[in-house]
């Protein structure tokens, strides 16, 4: 699945890395703490997060993540934006809660199990 | 100059988590009795018990630092220690007008204003266990701002440090140090200048880490200059 699709089947608002919507999707993390998604976020994972700091960008960087969409509709802080511009990192925001996201990730059948 | 044992990072019975008996003098009592020179009062996203510790601490030679343990949004625990009472009322003005919710004594616990003598003269009804609606940089900022010094707290932690919640210092912080709490020092830049400190919210664990600075005399903008390392005030172990 792309974040393309996911984009315009959950009617997310893309902030930055419009560009870079054709990227695969393979799977999904959710989480708050940096320091988790730093040691169990994958390769192509799309992060959840009400985080909106601009550590986020670095976090998504560092791990390949395919995207972030900050939940809740809560907007990325400016700097947050600007990094995410520079480092071509995909910034998307929902206004659902992470849960009634989360679940529509999974009805779309976004799913990677951990073995 | 001179050595200066400190704990810059204690709480009273102020902070809902805190035993009661963290009363302003048992606190001056057992800084004492641990052979501590200076402690920093540091309540969650409060100050409102430091003057009580000061007036406590009169006379007895241990110097009561003011400060806060302010909550960042991002629910990163910063302590801010300022150099006098105005700075620390704009610092608590400023935490206030950003912090909302009404505390719970019986879900979170109690928030006792007391005096010098240990007597309760109030209470706090304010969700101090909150966070703030401050980001990490504008909380360094307004503590620098009302020439403050920013510790980040116990980074040693799973939680509620700028490691846990943000994976790694951000760039440009400008903290003055980190704050460890235990024995083992997480990797850190090493430009950063680490502080060690007890975190107390119980008597016993009032001074059972410190850190000792090698300063002129123990005032905020010394240790403020020990941190960074300057004209020869440092940070002795």
């Amino acid at each position: 699945m792309t974040l393309a699709e996911i984009v315009q089947k959950l009617g997310l608002e893309v902030r930055t890395g419009t560009d870079t919507l054709a990227a695969e999707v393979r799977g999904g993390y959710v989480s708050d703490l940096l320091s988790d998604v730093i040691a169990n976020g994958r390769e192509g994972d799309l992060w959840v997060t009400l985080q909106i700091h601009q550590n986020i960008v670095a976090v998504a960087s560092m791990k390949e993540l395919a995207g972030i969409v900050l939940v809740n509709g809560r907007e990325p802080e400016g700097e947050t934006v600007q990094r995410a511009a520079a480092e071509n990192v995909v910034l998307l925001v929902s206004a659902l809660p992470a849960f009634e996201l989360v679940g529509r990730l999974y009805a779309l059948g976004l799913s990677r199990l951990r073995t | 100059m001179r050595e200066s044992c400190a704990d810059l990072h204690i709480h009273t019975c102020l902070s809902p988590c805190a035993d009661r008996e963290m009363s302003p003098p048992a606190v001056v009592k057992w800084g004492r009795e641990k052979g501590l020179d200076v402690i920093a009062v540091c309540d969650h996203n409060s100050a409102e018990n430091v003057e009580a510790a000061r007036r406590a601490a009169k006379n007895t030679g241990l110097t009561v630092l003011g400060g806060m343990e302010i909550s960042s949004r991002e629910e990163v625990h910063v302590l801010g220690i300022f150099p006098d009472d105005r700075a620390l009322r704009s610092a608590q003005e400023v935490v206030y007008d950003n912090l909302s919710g009404e505390n719970d004594p019986q879900t979170f616990g109690e928030q006792l204003l007391m005096n010098e003598h240990g007597e309760i003269v109030g209470h706090n009804g304010r969700l101090l266990i909150a966070a703030t609606a401050l980001s990490l940089e504008e909380v360094v900022g307004t503590i620098h701002a009302l020439g403050g010094v920013a510790i980040a707290a116990h980074v040693d932690r799973p939680s509620f440090s700028v490691l846990s919640q943000l994976g790694f210092i951000p760039t440009g912080l400008g903290l003055d140090g980190v704050e460890v709490c235990r024995d083992e020092v997480p990797p850190l830049p090493r430009d950063l200048a680490v502080v060690r400190s007890s975190d107390a919210h119980r008597p016993e664990e009032i001074g059972s880490r410190s850190t000792r600075f090698l300063v002129e005399k123990p005032t905020v903008r010394e240790i403020g200059m020990a941190l960074r390392g300057v004209e020869g005030r440092r940070i002795v172990r």
